[in-house]
């Protein structure tokens, strides 16, 4: 971009010094030869009124003076012999479509004193007069031209200086412009990755790029002012409705309490109190995907190693695999370490491993992988794979919805909101879910920047 | 048990004096920071339960205050705000324990217990010890009528945890917070089989069990 400025900068200035020189050069001459034909047209008079004598007395004053009004003088007769004037002999010029004949001249043969020493170019208008002789006027260009060289070399120089000034100006003011967008893009950056107060430092009142600075810092004070509204009205959610849940829970608790062992209607009640515990739990997981949608503003972030996490996930679910004859097993190859909330993460991976629990059938096996990425350097994944009945490829995007679920008769438990967490939690860590054909059963791969690698070889345990 | 319940809201604060004085327990309260404060001053109470957002003075500075001023007294902080952070800022800033406000009355019950007895055995022990069963906590070995018992770490934490608070309610959550450090219910109630699994080991073999299912509430390791 530069490299094109530049050179259009520099187009330019060619076309104007063209433009400059050739309007110099033909004033100069136009100057020249108007002042050769007027003396033509003079010595022409001359001889009109006094005939050839009173011409040949005008060309010997003329030269006399060794300033002569025109420069190059010549009269010759109608054979072509000298008669007078400070020109040797008639020169071997043809004239051009204007009348014009341009030749070189020694100065020094035709004592004028003008022109510098020297072979000088001259330009010259003739004319045949009355009696068959033949007279030549012309001007020595040699002195104009070097004036005109001069003011070439000076617009020569003066355009050097300007391109060279105008280069240093154009990179001042891009490194300028590349610097403040550099800051701009920093801070667009801090607050995608969560550090919503970050703000573009500006001057007030600058130019066009301080005001855009100044326009999007309102507009983050505004997204900020919003961010902070839902965040506020997410607790008030969770302290306004979920309190009056919670107390119809505890009256319930306290008529069970109230109630003897053998009475009919206790066993209502304690369906009740279940059906209530499962509204908490869904009011719970719908907050925590609202927390970890609304980003990282409350979540401190640490260093988290996926490994000790997949173990004590595993861990947990080993004994209800175990009830189901499952095969759970953990497959580490060179742990990582991600940028994260380590209690989200681990929900997310229990929510997963939940899910392959719950849906693989008894005899099955369910794999949890820790291993680089094998296509995209820099990530790492988070495997779990199971051998249940998978999900069809058109369906994968939508499970990851709030209360979606395949199983249609609703046989299995839960509340299809566990993908959904999955889903935001990945989105929260600038992760990537891919959902995949295990074939058979369903492989769901998360795949994480990696902050680090701690290499202490690969292990396997079923 | 003495407590002091700090809570605004009037019928939270009615189910959970009714629960607190149904188990026993003799329990006060304050409608407000600046009364809770006041009250908890005295120092005559064994557990305290704050309520994080208080008219006049919130829960947390009550607590902080109460630090300040040498106040011992376990606190249990009661808030609707159930982020790490908030868990975190509470528990470092003077609370003992702390529980999201949506929770059952037999969870808040018995962790008021299990801060009220842990006040009185403070000390570090190298042997759990709950009828004839036995815990070698350096050794790592369990015994149960002088019969080696082979147990899992994680199993043994679980055990180590129940015997700790041997005679207390334990809820899901609770183990789950201080055997798997995970503070959050996974769906499956994955508890229960590692229960089933302690017992069988613990008590199939053995005359009486211990290891006691508290209905709606969960579990209580007594001999």
């Amino acid at each position: 971009m530069a490299l094109f400025g530049l050179a259009l900068l520099l187009s330019a200035g060619l076309v104007v010094f063209a433009l400059l020189y050739d309007v110099t050069d033909s004033f100069l001459e136009g100057q020249a030869g108007q002042a050769a034909a007027a003396e033509l047209e003079g010595l022409e008079a001359h001889h009109r009124r006094g005939g050839l004598p009173k011409l040949r007395q005008v060309l010997e004053d003329r030269m006399v003076t060794g300033h002569p009004i025109a420069g190059v003088y010549l009269l010759s007769g109608p054979d072509g012999a000298r008669v007078a004037g400070n020109l040797p002999a008639w020169p071997d010029a043809v004239p051009d479509a204007e009348g014009r004949l341009f030749f070189q001249a020694d100065a020094a043969k035709t004592g004028t004193e003008g022109p510098p020493p020297g072979t000088q170019p001259v330009l010259a208008f003739t004319r045949t007069l009355l009696d068959g002789h033949r007279l030549l006027v012309g001007a020595w260009l040699g002195e104009r031209r070097q004036f005109r060289n001069r003011i070439v070399e000076t617009l020569f120089w003066g355009f050097i200086v300007i391109a060279g000034m105008s280069a240093a100006g154009g990179l001042a003011i891009r490194r300028n412009v590349t610097r403040r967008l550099e800051t701009i893009n920093r801070t667009t950056r801090q607050i995608i990755d969560g550090q919503l107060h970050a703000r573009i430092p500006h001057s007030p009142g600058g130019d066009e790029l301080d005001r855009l600075a100044a326009n999007l810092n309102d507009m983050l004070d505004k997204i900020e002012r919003l961010m902070n509204g839902l965040r506020h009205l997410s607790d008030d959610i969770a302290h306004d409705l979920r309190t009056p849940l919670n107390r119809l829970r505890g009256q319930l608790e306290m008529v069970a309490i109230e109630m003897r062992e053998d009475d009919p209607v206790r066993e209502a009640v304690q369906d009740a109190i279940q059906e209530a515990d499962r509204l908490l739990e869904m009011f719970g997981a719908l907050l925590s995907i609202a927390k970890a949608e609304a980003g990282y503003q409350r979540m401190p972030l640490t260093d988290v190693a996926l490994s000790p996490v997949v173990w004590r996930v595993v861990e947990l679910y080993e004994p209800v695999a175990e009830e189901k004859s499952m095969a759970l097993s953990v497959r580490i190859d060179r742990p990582f370490v991600v940028r994260g909330q380590e209690q989200l993460l681990a929900q997310a991976l229990a929510n997963l491993v939940d899910n392959a629990v719950k849906h693989t059938p008894e005899g099955g096996g369910i794999l949890v992988a820790v291993a680089p990425s094998q296509d995209e350097p820099g990530t790492g994944e988070l495997i779990v794979a199971d051998s249940g009945p998978g999900i069809p490829p058109e369906d994968r995007k939508r499970v990851l919805g709030r209360f979606i679920r395949l199983d249609r008769s609703r046989s299995t438990p839960g509340n299809g909101l566990g993908l959904a967490l999955v889903d935001a939690v990945v989105r929260l860590h600038g992760a990537r879910l891919v959902m995949e054909d295990n074939g058979p059963g369903l492989r769901v791969r998360l795949c994480f920047p990696i902050l680090a690698i701690h290499d202490v070889g690969s292990v396997t345990v079923d | 048990m003495k407590i002091l319940v700090i809570e605004d809201d009037p019928k939270a604060t009615a189910l959970m004096l009714k629960g607190l004085k149904d188990q026993g327990h003799d329990a006060d309260h304050a409608p407000d920071g600046k009364s809770g404060l006041s009250q908890a001053m005295s120092g005559q109470y064994d557990v305290l339960i704050v309520d994080r957002m208080l008219p006049f003075m919130d829960g947390m500075a009550v607590i902080m205050a109460l630090r300040a001023l040498g106040v011992d007294t376990p606190a249990l902080i009661l808030s609707a705000l159930g982020s790490l952070e908030d868990r975190l800022h509470g528990l470092r800033n003077g609370g003992d324990d702390y529980l999201t406000k949506p929770c059952s009355l037999g969870e808040l019950i018995a962790r008021v217990e299990l801060l009220g007895r842990r006040r009185s055995s403070q000390k570090a022990e190298t042997s759990l010890k709950v009828g004839d069963l036995e815990m070698d906590l350096l050794a790592r070995k369990v015994k149960r009528a002088g019969r080696a018992i082979e147990l899992h770490p994680r199993e043994f934490k679980l055990l180590e945890y129940l015997m700790r608070n041997a005679g207390s309610v334990v809820t899901r959550t609770m183990l789950l917070e201080n055997v798997w450090e995970f503070h959050f219910d996974p769906q499956t109630n994955v508890i229960e089989v590692h229960i089933a699994r302690l017992r069988q080991k613990i008590d199939r073999d053995f005359g009486s069990p211990l290891i006691h299912t508290v209905r709606g509430a969960g579990y209580c390791l007594r001999a």
